[in-house]
């Protein structure tokens, strides 16, 4: 499988990064290499082995349904760039 | 040409846990903004999720509900897309395998008959935060004290083909997730949302025509009115020539209409993929039945013992196991007074009516359970007739103290004495010679007009029985 440099752009919109068309045709011969390396896991024999979802072989462990965390508004705050009456402020987006 | 509607509902219920999905913060509504957001809700960098036992119990819950199966195994997934709300980038949702799969509901249609509809499956994920577009000069602000609360999506398959169906599932499954407590139900608040997919194809097709996401939908009301306003612009633009494009819309209350919001086409482009943060999430037997063990007693199960233990139709059984509340004050007041049908139609009656009136919930009445069941149990010892009871329901409505007080202050004590009775139809008859004449004369239609005068003359106090009984008596002599 490979990636053309059409398919780098879409992927670069959803991810909101910025690229020139020299870096579009770096990306995709740089990704298309990758996909190659990895496709030889399709030679593996794989019959019967169960997906994993995960590569530690570990479930995930529960906590209680508790309130741990205490408000630290003011600290977290003072690193943001713009705060009014304690909201986030950010350009406007409208839908 | 014949169209069919074609509707799957995504409802999304808020869990009523006490902190959040992946952090220790609290989740109780209403809190100045960003004073229960902690560092793991606000995506900083290094923080690690660890999931709230209490979610999965609730969602297992649902499962078991809606007779579905509970994966063994089910997976976090990151849904990647960007929104100031939504500070890492990605909610964590589930994707391939979510925690319940295939399941059902039943919902009663109009006519009073029953359709099966499916659920394909219902995920545990995180809410986001909320987006503040008013009052900041070109700038939005952000509350992300809603962030991380913990979520089910319940996904229905497209098999609702009403804007009445789609409500009427929508109900069944806001009553269950209040039955089961998992979800406070408050639609005002957000708690329990809904989108819904339409699409029209002809009457005769078997392949789905193109369908709108409909969003914004925050009351039983709007779902009907945005689908029925959006099947109706289906079938406009594609009798008129036109196809539907695959988008998603707002339903905007005040116009009545749906408009459109973005083109599905990149904009869902979510990339998921397995959460490297979250285990496998391991839902054993034993943990299922402990679950299992705490689930209450389902609608459908208490509708159809209300018939049987109570005696009570099926609808009217239906009316009053609607909701949790309304089950369980049907059942004190039944049981305060030992007249269960009288005690239902008391509830489905008088009491529904002023609650609606007076717009309170059921919690906050003035007359609870032990008021009315002593009312119903003067009704039925014959101290007052059940017309005299409406006006004592009303005084005590209004704060004027329990049945016995209103009765006794307002003397509305029912006349059971026969000797009192009999002189005041004597009076009556004396008073009325003409008509006595009439009715003596065969004119038997005037036996209610003195039924009329002796209650008239008792100011409704006289016990009915016994002045039918008594009146037919000394006519008739």
């Amino acid at each position: 499988m490979s990636v053309d440099t059409s398919e780098v752009r879409r992927i670069a919109h959803l991810s909101r990064l910025a690229m020139n068309d020299d870096q579009a045709r770096d990306f995709a011969g740089g990704l298309s290499d990758i996909f190659a390396f990895v496709e030889q896991l399709d030679g593996a024999a794989i019959d019967g082995v169960e997906p994993m979802a995960h590569p530690l072989d570990a479930e995930q462990r529960l906590r209680p349904d508790a309130v741990t965390e205490s408000d630290r508004r003011e600290t977290f705050q003072a690193i943001a760039p713009a705060v009014e009456g304690g909201l986030y402020l950010v350009p406007r987006v409208i839908e | 040409m014949e169209w069919e509607t074609v509707i799957g509902l995504e409802i999304h219920a808020q869990l009523n846990t006490v902190s959040k999905i992946f952090s220790g913060a609290p989740t109780a509504y209403g809190a100045e903004p960003n004073r229960q957001a902690c560092p793991v809700d606000l995506g900083m960098p290094g923080v690690l999720p660890v999931l709230n036992k209490g979610a999965v119990e609730r969602a297992v819950m649902l499962g078991l509900a809606i007779n579905a199966e509970i994966t063994p195994r089910s997976v976090f997934a990151r849904k990647n897309y960007f929104y100031p709300d939504l500070p890492k980038g990605y909610q964590i949702s589930q994707f391939e395998l979510p925690i319940v799969g295939l399941g059902h509901l039943d919902i009663e249609l109009e006519d009073g008959s029953i359709k099966r509809i499916g659920v394909t499956r219902a995920h545990l994920e995180e809410d986001a935060g909320k987006s503040l577009h008013e009052g900041f000069e070109a700038m939005t602000g952000i509350d992300l004290n809603r962030a991380g609360t913990p979520l089910i999506e319940i996904v229905s398959e497209p098999e609702l083909r009403s804007a009445k169906e789609a409500v009427a599932y929508m109900k069944k499954l806001h009553s269950l997730v209040r039955y089961l407590d998992i979800c406070d139900g408050n639609m005002q608040e957000g708690s329990f949302r809904c989108d819904a997919n339409v699409s029209v194809r002809p009457k005769d097709q078997a392949e789905f025509g193109t369908r709108a996401e409909l969003k914004n939908l925050n009351s039983f009301r709007f779902v009907e009115r945005a689908i029925n306003f959006e099947v109706e612009r289906q079938i406009d633009l594609i009798e008129g020539g036109g196809s539907v494009v695959q988008e998603t819309r707002l339903y905007d209350p005040d116009r009545d209409e749906t408009r459109s919001m973005r083109s599905k086409e990149e904009a869902n482009d979510y990339r998921y993929f397995p959460d490297p943060d979250l285990l496998p999430l391991v839902v054993d037997s034993a943990f299922i039945e402990t679950v299992r063990e705490k689930l209450p007693e389902l609608p459908d199960a208490k509708r159809a013992r209300f018939v049987e233990q109570y005696g009570l139709s099926d609808y009217d059984a239906g009316v009053l196991t609607a909701t949790r509340e309304m089950g369980d004050f049907y059942e004190a007041v039944a049981a305060g007074c030992d007249a269960p049908k009288l005690a239902a139609n008391w509830v489905m009656g008088e009491f529904s009516a002023a609650l609606n009136r007076s717009e309170v919930e059921l919690g906050e009445a003035p007359v609870n359970a032990e008021g009315l069941a002593g009312l119903i149990a003067r009704i039925q010892d014959e101290t007052i007739s059940g017309k005299i009871a409406k006006e004592v329901f009303e005084a005590m409505w209004n704060g004027e103290g329990d049945a016995d007080v209103v009765i006794e202050a307002k003397g509305l004590k029912q006349i059971t004495d026969t000797g009192a009775i009999d002189t005041i139809i004597d009076e009556v008859m004396a008073n009325n010679p003409q008509q006595l004449e009439q009715y003596r004369s065969g004119k038997d239609k005037l036996f209610g007009f003195f039924v009329g005068q002796v209650m008239k003359a008792t100011q409704g106090k006289a016990n009915p029985a016994q002045v039918n009984e008594r009146l037919k008596a000394k006519l008739d002599s």
